[in-house]
């Protein structure tokens, strides 16, 4: 029974996930055009606590995300190969990953904080505005988490196993959640909750991820159509 | 195709730059576009507008998109004015453009409502009784069951029930009421038919066909001047707010423009681009203050001290000293200057009595017709007395043809009188005149000048019809005298300069007024010189905030003298310029028929509501006003005993006033009596009031007999805004939680009661039912029993007219009315198809008797001549019509009501119609809606009488007859009047004679309406339409005792409380702060200020105010401004939560902290509903009141004369009225502010048990 559930989860689940992630973010693009937006509520309530708060939120869960991006997708030998062991690699990403994930915990806590507590705020929040705040907070906390145990296992194996599920799912291996079936609890409840991030992604407010402004750095000043 | 899809054509998209490669043009799908482009597309355009009582009357665009209203803006096709004269639009303004958020908002009501523990009670007794009449009476006649839903009123506990049901509920109570009590226990409220003719004509049509009462509503809001009834016997007549461009001298006295008047002032500002000087007055800083070159503040309440000084300066410089022939020739002609006043002895001083009379003199001056009301003037020509045309008693002969002003005797001598007997007089005495400066309210400056003000006056001596002789002087000279101004005659009391401290010159005045006197004398000069060399172009625009005085009449009789002095009334850019109230109903004459089923029974009952309210809310049981507060010094105050309900009365029982309920028993039970009898009824009435077997309801209002049982409220707010002494309301008249502190009369030692009426215990909870018709949860709403949801303005087909711009236009109906709300005519025509059927076995095929008052612009109105007499007292006769109330019988079929209620009623045809003293024939009216609305083809009692079953026949109905609308039936009114002037006035319609304005035209465009006798101006190309203009230019008297207007007023009660000449009489003491102030403290600070409720911005009066839009504009709730100076001494700061109290009740809000305000001023703007933001009060222990819960009704005597010309009762035109601003509070912070949301153990305040 316990393997079936580790399989399922770990070894459909992300298949599951991700497809609702993408066709569900497809869908949503298509039908709900005027859906498709970050739903600030800055207007709201703005003080400057909160504008750092968001700041900080932002810059830590970018680079949060390209963090595990980047570590769990890069081929063990592409590393090796330039001389980094996988302990020593296992200690850049929690130092990196430590750092950033404080960042973003200080902010989030913020926005966690005035979500609920901000009259306002509250009064303008759909129930999966709330559900997805408390669940992003959940997945960092679950996140940072990982460190304590992750201090108890320096040599690096734990992180290759992570790598090497992430990697497989990617490359559709067939038993890669075998990789994860014996890591600890916590890693689990971090991989879950970030499978259901991805599940409730097209349903919320993340959808704005998908449109960040990069062209704006490049954009020039007047964008005209022709009638 | 797909968005998405399109996002991957990244390399196809089509990309060119330009402007050296700063900007691009990129093939995009532009779709997206569509959403903010359809957001401002719509489905069509609909003509409506708001029907509030704000006097803008504006046409509004109404969208309509998806079968909703979204939103709307101001119409711009009015047609155009004349060259040289600015447009109307754009009219309209914030507050307009928000309303229509209410349709679809959470205030909206949407299906009938009932209170939970009243429609339990009904359900069981339907189950006991199968018969609706007696399942309603096993209800209210078990007192603990009636009980049991009266004192949950304005808690809530609402629940829904359908149309059925409350219509059985409503109809079942109604006839049960004028089955055991009488038809006229049943009342309806409603204000303004100007807003919404149709929707007010709905339930006064139901009420009138079965015999309820038709409640006032101008005179109760205290809109209504008595000033303006008594100077020229007419309601109000003001100029169109074009004419105010024409103005070359305009004063905004006491009236904010650009605040209440927002759609008119543009003329205001463009006049002053056109060169003309602007004067405003007003205590505080206010939007319109800044528009003034001058800007005036006298004290609060002390407008009529500046106008006196005013007065006395134009006086003095113009008419004494003799500088215009202008002047001299106008108030010669046109007003009662020149008239003679008998002299009396009284108390050993020389009073001004009442006008001579033709019939004081020998052989009656050959005047024998109506001698009594023809007055005397001495002619220059003749050197002898003469009784000139145009006075009242010309006007109701037998021979027609003389009442006109032509300046002739009635034997056709030409005249010109004599305004001064200066130079030709017999003696110079001693004449005295009342003062009464140096006393009142204890707030305000007062002046130590002696009460009794003797001034030596030129008289002249004549030998009356008996031989005696008598002294007589002139209404001038006399004037001249009140006014302090020295002719050389010597003697004390009068200056010879400005500076003299003398009542009523400028120097006087600043001691009460604190206003410069050498801003005073600026002003009344230039005033004067303009008015001289533009012939009367000086006008003043004047609003409710000085008419809200208990002495309101001296407020502005003390500016309608500056401008008939100065010879600016009746000349277009001239005048009195009062606005307040949307009062002019255009169609008037066409509207009253179906508005008060005259087509079926005449006369309709009238009730004055002040005068009902104060009886029936038992507000004279707390009176603290006595007679000698405000009495003469002049007359012996013994003589003037009794307390203000014991006037009321009198007034009533001598025929002065309506009354209701009127009888101490059902009218059709007095008709059965008497015909058992074998008597007629009117007799059998005398019979029966002489021995005392019967009496007048109102002496004694406390006895269940004679409670007002069943109430109708629609249109109005009256429980959140017009209600004065709101706490008093709630206690006695509906029985409910309330905040009143005071303690009635029994209460307090010594305390003299009224002599008239039978004191006993106070009744509570006199009201049965209460139902209310709105649109939205109002205050009032909160405290009924039945809530019936009506169309919105821009659901149903109406009609709005106003007296600020001369056109006529639709509400109609954009959308149907949403969820199940209905229009106002639907309803009561739903009530009286329920009414009809239930009503059967109950009520038949009854007599009926009314009692009627003397009524203006009838013969009536010559009831009474010369003396007072009260037939009760034995004084004289009981005559009906003459000495009391007339008694009519009048008979009704009530199960036909419905079928009456949707047809034209034959008396169309049998006696005509008419309005102001004339009639007319209007069979060719009736003929045609038969053909235009169709004619009954059921075999029912109305068959082939034209229908009126829709809101639009009704407009039809209304169009069709009035001369506003008909240029036919115009021409015939002028006609009609024709006989009575002798001269022809058609020509004013001649060219308008094929004229005919139906509903579609207006829908189509507001139509400008047709000059008619009904009105005192005219609608022309050349002129702008100004009161009294017909009456200067076309000879037609104005309805007064001498055809003219009046300076003087020269009733017996009119002398007696002083006012037969304008004073200045300060405030009046209400005496409600020593009881309370520092005797329920919460440790802060209490100060006491002058509680002033003016017309707000956020709102028109009780309507957006819980608007979210205008709610967010503004505060968000209740506020109170008030001075910097009263905020530091009470310790508070702006925002601060404040509580407002005295013995009537408490308040609570935020405080305004302002500069605008003066110290010792507070000013609560009026009606912000109690229903939004609202905390309970640390005083009462209920949740805080609205503006009226410190305020209380008093009367003023001088209100309730009748039968005497000009004051004559007439609906909303005179009567008492309903003052509010001499009230004081006291203000502190508050400690705690309880928003009582919790849940409380009190089962009662939760409705739960």
């Amino acid at each position: 029974m316990e393997t079936y559930i580790n399989q399922l989860i770990f070894g459909v689940g992300p298949y599951l996930a991700g497809t609702i992630f993408l066709l569900g973010s497809f869908l949503r693009y298509e039908r709900g055009q005027y859906t498709w937006r970050a739903m600030s509520s800055q207007t709201l309530s703005n003080p400057p606590a909160f504008r750092w708060a968001s700041i900080a939120f932002h810059v830590g869960i970018l680079l949060l995300f390209f963090g595990h991006l980047f570590g769990l997708l890069t081929p063990t030998v592409v590393y090796t190969s330039v001389g980094l062991s996988p302990g020593a690699k296992q200690i850049m990403a929690m130092v990196a990953g430590g750092l950033f994930g404080l960042l973003c915990f200080v902010g989030l806590t913020y926005l966690v904080f005035r979500r609920l507590f901000n009259a306002r705020v509250r009064a303008n929040s759909s129930s999966m505005d709330t559900f997805i705040i408390c669940l992003i907070y959940l997945q960092l906390i679950t996140g940072l988490s990982t460190l304590f145990v992750s201090m108890d296992h320096l040599d690096g194996a734990v992180m290759l196993d992570l790598a090497h599920w992430a990697q497989g799912i990617v490359t559709f291996q067939a038993g890669a959640w075998q990789y994860i079936v014996d890591v600890h609890w916590i890693y689990k409840l971090h991989i879950f909750l970030g499978l259901l991030m991805f599940t409730a992604f097209p349903f919320s407010r993340l959808v704005h991820i998908w449109s960040w402004p990069v062209e704006y750095v490049a954009r020039r000043y007047q964008i005209v159509r022709p009638q | 195709m797909s968005n998405f899809l399109d996002r991957l054509t990244f390399f196809k998209r089509h990309k060119e730059s330009f402007s050296n490669e700063h900007g691009v043009t990129v093939d995009e799908d532009r779709r997206w576009e569509d959403g903010y482009r359809s957001r401002w597309q719509h489905d069509k355009v609909v003509r409506s507008t708001h029907g509030v009582n704000c006097t803008g009357s504006c046409s509004w665009k109404i969208y309509v998109k998806n079968g909703l209203v979204t939103w709307e803006t101001q119409q711009t096709d009015y047609p155009r004015t004349r060259p040289g004269l600015p447009n109307h639009e754009p009219r309209g303004c914030a507050r307009g453009a928000s309303f229509s958020w209410y349709i679809y908002s959470a205030n909206r009501l949407k299906y009938p409502m009932v209170r939970r523990h009243l429609v339990e009670l009904w359900r069981d007794a339907k189950k006991q009784h199968s018969d609706p009449v007696e399942a309603w009476a096993s209800i209210v006649q078990d007192p603990k069951k009636a009980q049991s839903y009266k004192s949950r009123r304005g808690l809530g506990g609402f629940v829904r029930a359908d149309w059925q049901e409350v219509q059985e509920i409503i109809a079942a109570a109604n006839v049960y009421t004028a089955r055991d009590y009488g038809p006229d226990r049943i009342i309806g409220f409603s204000p303004i038919p100007a807003m919404s003719m149709v929707s007010y004509a709905a339930g006064t049509r139901y009420l009138s066909l079965i015999g309820g009462v038709c409640m006032s509503f101008y005179d109760w809001y205290c809109d209504l001047p008595p000033a303006s009834p008594q100077t020229w016997g007419e309601q109000t007549d003001v100029p169109e707010s074009a004419d105010w461009f024409n103005s070359t001298f305009l004063m905004m006295w006491g009236s904010n423009v650009p605040q209440t008047r927002t759609p008119d002032a543009h003329y205001m500002t463009e006049a002053r681009y056109r060169g003309t000087k602007t004067v405003t007055v007003t205590p505080d800083y206010s939007e319109a203050s800044k528009f003034g070159d001058i800007w005036l503040n006298p004290k609060q309440g002390t407008d009529s001290a500046l106008a006196m000084a005013m007065g006395h300066v134009i006086l003095k410089e113009w008419h004494v000293e003799g500088k215009s022939d202008y002047f001299d020739d106008y108030v010669r002609r046109y007003t009662d200057l020149p008239y003679l006043v008998l002299l009396d002895e009284e108390n050993g001083n020389t009073v001004p009595g009442r006008f001579l009379r033709a019939s004081d003199l020998a052989d009656d001056l050959g005047e024998q017709d109506n001698a009594d009301w023809k007055t005397i003037s001495w002619d220059e020509n003749s050197g002898s007395l003469v009784a000139p045309t145009g006075s009242i008693g010309f006007r109701w002969t037998e021979t027609k043809g003389k009442w006109n002003l032509e300046q002739k005797t009635g034997d056709g001598r030409d005249i010109h009188l004599r305004l001064s007997h200066i130079d030709n007089s017999d003696e110079v005495t001693e004449v005295a005149f009342p003062y009464f400066g140096g006393g009142g309210n204890p707030h305000f400056s007062h002046t130590s000048h002696d009460p009794v003000q003797k001034r030596r006056v030129p008289i002249r001596t004549i030998t009356l019809a008996d031989g005696s002789s008598a002294r007589v002087a002139s209404v001038f000279d006399l004037m001249v005298a009140n006014y302090g101004i020295d002719r050389g005659l010597g003697g004390d009391h009068v200056a010879s300069s400005y500076d003299d401290d003398v009542p009523y010159t400028p120097a006087w005045q600043e001691a009460i007024t604190g206003v410069p006197r050498e801003k005073v004398i600026t002003v009344a000069q230039q005033f004067a010189e303009n008015a001289h060399k533009t012939h009367g172009k000086s006008m003043i625009i004047i609003g409710a905030a000085m008419n809200h005085w208990y002495h309101m009449d001296m407020n502005y009789r003390g500016v309608i003298k500056m401008l008939m002095m100065c010879g600016c009334v009746g000349v277009s850019g001239g005048g009195w310029a009062h606005y307040v109230g949307q009062e002019k109903l255009r169609p008037q004459t066409g509207w009253a028929p179906v508005a008060f089923a005259m087509d079926w029974h005449r006369p309709p009952r009238h009730m004055n509501s002040t005068s009902f309210f104060y009886n029936h809310t038992s507000q004279w049981r707390h009176e603290t006003v006595k007679m000698d507060e405000i009495l003469s010094p002049l007359v012996n105050a013994d003589d003037w005993n009794g307390s203000m309900i014991d006037y009321n009365v009198r007034a009533e029982r001598m025929g002065w006033l309506p009354s209701a309920p009127q009888l101490s028993r059902n009218p059709l039970q007095v008709a059965r009596e008497a015909k058992q009898a074998g008597m007629e009824i009117k007799d059998y009435i005398v019979q029966s009031l002489r021995d005392g077997s019967l009496q007048f309801a109102s002496e004694d209002p406390d006895n269940p007999a004679n409670f007002p049982r069943n109430m109708f409220v629609w249109r109005s707010n009256l429980l959140g805004s017009s209600g004065k002494g709101h706490e008093y309301f709630l206690k006695y008249l509906l029985g409910t939680e309330n905040g009143l502190q005071g303690k009635d009369l029994d209460s307090i030692p010594n305390a003299e009661k009224p002599e008239e009426v039978k004191w006993r215990d106070a009744a509570t909870g006199k009201l049965d039912l209460l139902t209310t018709l709105d649109f939205r949860m109002s205050t009032t709403c909160m405290y009924s029993d039945i809530v019936l949801p009506t169309a919105t303005w821009y659901e149903k087909h109406d009609m709005n007219t106003s007296d600020m711009h001369p056109f006529i236009h639709p509400l109609t109906a954009a959308v149907d009315p949403a969820w199940e709300s209905r229009s106002d005519w639907d309803i009561y025509k739903g009530i009286a198809k329920k009414f009809s059927e239930l009503c059967q076995g109950h009520l038949g095929e009854e007599t009926d008797v009314t009692t009627l008052p003397h009524i203006h612009d009838t013969p009536a109105e010559m009831a009474q001549p010369k003396d007072v007499k009260d037939w009760k007292k034995g004084e004289c006769e009981p005559i009906p019509g003459k000495t009391m109330p007339n008694m009519v019988p009048v008979e009704r079929n009530y199960p036909e009501t419905y079928n009456r209620f949707t047809a034209l009623g034959p008396l169309m045809d049998n006696v005509g119609n008419g309005g102001k003293g004339i009639t007319w024939k209007t069979n060719d009216e009736v003929e045609f809606l038969g053909d235009l609305n169709g004619r009954v083809t059921e075999d029912v009692s109305t068959k082939g009488r034209p229908k009126i079953r829709t809101a639009i026949n009704a407009c039809e109905t209304i169009l069709s007859l009035a001369p506003e609308t008909n240029g036919h039936v115009a021409v015939r009114a002028w006609d009609a009047l024709s006989v009575q002037t002798g001269r022809e006035h058609a020509h004013l319609a001649n060219s308008h004679e094929g004229e005919t304005i139906r509903f579609n035209d207006i829908v189509a465009q507001p139509r400008k309406i047709i000059s008619s006798p009904t009105w005192s101006g005219i609608e022309s190309e050349k002129v702008s339409y100004n009161a009294g203009w017909t009456n200067i230019n076309e000879l037609i008297p104005w309805r007064t005792i001498t055809g003219r207007q009046q300076f003087y007023q020269d009733h017996l009660w009119m002398r007696a409380f002083g006012e037969t000449l304008c004073v200045y009489k300060p405030p009046i003491d209400m005496k409600t702060i020593d009881p309370i102030m520092n005797k329920k403290g919460n440790g802060n600070t209490e100060i006491v200020l002058n509680f002033i409720t003016p017309h707000q911005k956020w709102g028109i009066h009780s309507t957006y105010t819980d608007n979210l839009l205008m709610l967010t504009l503004s505060r968000g709730g209740p506020i109170v401004w008030m001075s910097e100076k009263d905020a530091a001494k009470a310790g508070l700061e702006d925002n601060d939560w404040i509580e407002v109290f005295n013995v009537n009740g408490a308040i609570t809000a935020r405080a305004v902290v302002s500069q605008r305000v003066p110290e010792g001023m507070s000013m609560m703007y009026h009606a912000q509903e109690k229903i939004v933001n609202t905390p309970g009060s640390e005083i009462t222990g209920n949740r805080g009141g609205i503006h009226n819960s410190v305020t209380r009704a008093v009367l003023k005597p001088t209100h309730m004369i009748g039968g005497y010309a000009q004051q004559s009762y007439f609906f909303n035109y005179h009567g008492t009225v309903g003052s509010n601003r001499d009230e004081f509070i006291v203000v502190r912070k508050m400690k705690n502010v309880d928003w009582m949301d919790e849940e409380s153990g009190d089962a009662m305040r939760t409705e739960g048990a």
